[in-house]
Parts: C-alpha cells; sequence; structure tokens
C-alpha cells in the first residue's frame, strides 16, 4: 500500500503523478474464505477492516452488489453525532465518535471528519424541556452536549433567523461541539485500502443470492452472481436489503425498509458554518468543503425499495430551511435522492448474533447510521470474530423484541419517528 | 407522488392518505395464551418484501376508511387496492433479490 504524506504528494506532483497505483485490487473471488462480508458500505467494508487489524483474521471477502459505497454509504447526509438519551445508545455512538476523531491517521486517508458542531433546534416548550434533559443524560455519560439561549445559537450559527414571529420559533438549541461531518466517500475508500493491504478480498459486482445451510443448520457459504463461496462466518451489513438478505437463511427480522430522501444545492462560497437540525420542523442543513448546501429531507410513509420518493417530501423540508435560514431562498436545487433504510420498532440499531449458526447481521440502523460507521463495524467484528457481543454491542440484540428490553431511541433522527 | 384509488372514493393523490403498514396481521384471539417469541412475531417481526406486498392505507384527508392495497415494492405502483375484510386477491407474488 502507497503511504499518503505531503511528502509523497509533492514527489508524486513533480514526478507528473504518474507512479500512483491503484487504491485496492480487484480479485476474483476464491472458492472459500474464513469469513464472508455481504455489503460494500462502511460499516461492512470497516467490519472487515477491523476483523484484520485487530483479530488477525484475514481471510476474509467483502461481497458488493454494486460499487463500494454506493448505497446508502453514498447517499445520506454525513452528520456525525453521539447526543443520544439511553446509556445503550450514548456507549455506542460514543464509541464511533472517538474512532471518527482518530480515523484519518489511523487509515492514512483523510475522510475530512470536521467537529463544527451539531446544533439541534427547539422549537415548543416540549423541545426545550426534553434537549434539556438531553444534555444532562448526555453529560452524565460524558458525552458533550451545552444548551444555548435563542441568541447563543444565533451568534453559533448566524444565518438562522430567530425571529420570534416564525410560525414555529426558535426557542434555544443543543449544541454537540464534537459533532459535524465527514466525506462519506472517503470512509468507505479509506476502510477499503486498509482493508485490502491486510489481505480482505473486496469483491464488487457480486450479488449474494442465497445462503447455504448445512445439516446442523449452520452457514457453509453463499450462492452469488459469481457462484458459490464458501464461509464458515457470514456477516451481514445490507442495510434496506437486510429482510431480503436475511430471508435467504430463513430469519425473520423486526425492519421495514423505507426510502429516505436527501438533496444538495448548487455550490456556494462557505456561508454555512456548522450542521442544523430542527426535529420539530423537519430540516437538516449542512455544506459540504465542495460548496453544496446538504439537505436531509424525510422517509416517505410507505416500505419501498425504489430509491427515490414523492416530492412533497422534500417540499416539506425546503419550507422549513427557507423560514429558518432566508437567504437560501433563492438557492437552486441540484440533485435529490432516496437510499432504502431499514427501520427497527425502537429505532435502535440491531448487531448480534442470530439464531442462524455463523451467520450474523448488522442492521436497523434507519436513518441515522453514518455516523456510527466506525463504531459499528469496530463491535460487529469483535462480535463476528468472537462468537459474543462485544459489550457495547451486547444490548442491541434481535431477543430485545421478544425480552421487551427495546432501546426506544428518542434521540434518533426525528425521520424515523 | 403516487396515485392510489380508494375502494370508496377512487383515484386520489397520496397526501390524501395515511399508511397503516402490512395488512393480513390478525390481532391474536387469546394473547395471554401466546408465548413471548409468538407476541414478538405478532408485534414486531414484518415481511418487509421486495416486490409484492398487502397493506393497510388510511382516507385519512377523505372519506377516512381503512382498505387495504397490494404494492410493488420496486416500481411502487399499485396492482390492486380492496376493501379490508375481503381477503387478498388471488394474484401472483412477485419476489425480487
Amino acid at each position: 500500500m502507497q503511504s499518503f504524506s505531503a511528502f509523497s504528494l509533492l514527489r508524486r506532483a513533480f514526478g507528473g503523478h504518474t507512479s500512483w497505483q491503484p487504491q485496492w485490487r480487484t480479485p476474483e473471488p476464491k472458492a472459500a474464505y474464513d469469513v464472508i462480508i455481504v455489503g460494500g458500505g462502511g460499516h461492512g467494508i470497516g467490519a472487515a477492516y477491523y476483523l484484520a487489524k485487530e483479530h488477525g483474521i484475514r481471510n476474509i471477502a467483502v461481497l458488493e452488489r454494486g460499487w463500494l459505497g454506493g448505497g446508502n454509504t453514498g447517499r445520506n447526509t454525513t452528520i456525525i453525532r453521539s447526543n443520544y438519551l439511553f446509556d445503550e445508545s450514548a456507549a455506542l455512538y460514543e464509541h464511533s465518535v472517538k474512532l471518527w476523531e482518530t480515523l484519518s491517521r489511523e487509515l492514512n486517508y483523510n475522510v475530512m471528519y470536521s467537529a463544527r458542531g451539531v446544533l439541534m433546534l427547539a422549537h415548543t416548550i416540549h423541545d426545550v424541556q426534553v434537549f434539556k434533559r438531553h444534555v444532562h443524560a448526555n453529560r452524565a455519560n460524558g458525552v458533550d452536549n451545552e444548551w444555548l439561549t435563542a441568541a447563543q445559537a444565533k451568534e453559533f450559527c448566524p444565518p438562522l433567523n430567530i425571529s420570534p414571529t416564525l410560525r414555529y420559533p426558535v426557542l434555544g438549541g443543543s449544541l454537540q461541539r464534537r459533532g459535524g461531518t465527514a466525506r462519506h466517500d472517503a470512509v468507505a475508500w479509506g476502510f477499503a485500502r486498509g482493508a485490502d493491504a491486510m489481505g480482505v478480498d473486496i469483491i464488487q459486482n457480486c450479488q449474494v443470492t442465497g445462503i447455504r445451510r448445512g445439516a446442523n443448520g449452520a452457514v457453509e457459504g453463499v450462492e452469488t452472481s459469481r457462484g458459490f463461496i464458501g464461509a464458515k462466518k457470514i456477516g451481514v451489513s445490507a442495510a434496506g436489503h437486510t429482510s431480503v438478505v436475511m430471508a435467504m437463511a430463513g430469519v425473520r427480522l423486526p425492519l421495514e425498509s423505507f426510502p429516505l430522501q436527501a438533496l444538495v444545492s448548487e455550490p456556494v462560497k462557505p456561508a454555512f458554518p456548522c450542521v442544523v437540525m430542527s426535529n420539530t420542523v423537519h430540516a437538516y442543513i449542512s455544506q459540504s468543503d465542495k460548496g453544496e448546501l446538504v439537505i436531509g429531507a424525510g422517509t416517505d410513509a410507505y416500505i419501498s425499495y425504489s430509491q427515490r420518493g414523492g416530492l412533497h417530501i422534500p417540499q416539506h423540508t425546503l419550507d422549513a430551511i427557507c423560514e429558518l435560514f432566508p437567504m437560501f431562498r433563492r438557492m437552486r436545487m441540484l440533485r435529490n435522492w432516496g437510499g432504502i433504510v431499514d427501520n427497527t420498532p425502537d429505532r435502535s440499531p440491531i448487531i448480534g448474533k442470530t439464531p442462524v449458526p455463523g451467520l450474523y447481521v448488522n442492521c436497523g440502523w434507519g436513518t441515522g447510521g453514518f455516523k456510527a460507521t466506525p463504531g459499528s463495524a469496530n463491535v460487529f467484528a469483535w462480535t463476528i470474530a468472537k462468537d459474543e457481543p462485544h459489550p457495547i454491542n451486547a444490548p442491541f440484540t434481535i431477543d430485545r423484541f421478544r425480552d421487551g428490553f427495546l432501546i426506544d431511541e428518542a434521540a434518533a433522527a426525528a425521520v424515523a419517528h | 407522488m403516487l396515485l392510489i384509488a380508494c375502494p370508496y372514493c377512487g383515484e386520489r393523490p397520496e397526501i390524501e392518505f395515511s399508511y397503516g403498514g402490512e395488512a393480513h396481521i390478525a390481532r391474536p384471539a387469546d394473547p395471554s395464551a401466546l408465548t413471548d417469541d409468538q407476541w414478538a412475531e405478532y408485534l414486531y417481526m414484518r415481511t418487509n418484501p421486495k416486490g409484492t406486498h398487502s397493506e393497510r392505507w388510511r382516507h385519512a384527508n377523505g372519506c377516512g376508511r381503512f382498505f387495504n392495497a397490494v404494492r410493488d415494492t420496486v416500481s411502487d405502483f399499485f396492482v390492486v387496492t380492496y376493501k379490508s375484510g375481503e381477503p387478498r386477491p388471488d394474484l401472483p407474488v412477485k419476489r425480487v433479490v
């Protein structure tokens, strides 16, 4: 693997940029692997990376039906935060934020993690009370979060309209300064480059069409569009298609897949300093380093695998954006798309073992999985390697729906509720 | 936006409707007799198919009545809508991987 540094950039610049190598191989699938990961998004490829790095398992294939990071990893709004209410969620998401903070150095790849602050707006008395409760709960869990008055919010984010005449006036907000954004493609590419260097085979355009099980019920491998590939362990990290893949092994999950929409504007000069979320009026907005406003809209009401949705969903979000940030009223939107997100009934993920021996699942991230990418991948790798959950993901089982230990996370993105 | 044929009112735009989730999930006649697994299956487990899906809709901003529909979750096209209480029409089931 070529190491990236200021020196290597300079040296190749003077050499006419002719000596760069591909960052990962394009291998043919082998007959069998120790572990197969189904799904080449950030969560899946990251799990392969941590399996190789921390658990010494290097005979791994990542099977991706499309291209690397082409699913929800490439379709989200790249927001990172860990200000979740419950102890279980705070531990999981904070684990992830801590990994984000050193991920670029860890991977020798600039994932452009930018801790520019995530400001969540309160518009009603109920919002104010709930957010203050979250601030206290977060701080008790060692997660930074602070309460801002409307004037302080305006100072932190000058484009914000705090006029009391708004239909839903801004009464204040909670601010997680360590929250922010990262470059979504770079996360997938950085993990892929690191995993490939340790011997992981990343196989794109390889669709899983079946899961083969032996007489004792344990997995033996997967049927794919490129033939059968054997494996003792299979980790499914297939986001919105998890129900489809798990049905191949006869496993039913408490998941429903919905289109979640997002859109970006034309690129403009730096105008927006942070991430602003408003659950009540439904607006999610930040500005990418390329200059586009990145706007998260809602989910459509019905389950679908169509990766698009109704125009009234983004229109609703743009109404809120125009009211909160009047300076954006004449911006033109360039692209609008949908990603298929798998929602659980309690809006918390499922990371763990399944009733099928050798089959593991990491799913249910719903509308907010990007922020968890390194943390989720890290504990999923542990679960696969040791055949038992890491203490952080131990509460996030499938069995919690049978046993009643739901993690009913009110701080999950409002689009999920 | 989808065009949805309410069995009582005819075709109307999607914003007049609210979605009611998977159809034909009957509430258990004797809930206290269920095991925890059976209760979790009733409450939480869903088919979530890629293909044809039977689902409930309510014409919330119209006649206010619930009805059922069969819709293709790949194309979002409605195959058929029918009144609550009627059996699922005998149509071929499409499943995509």
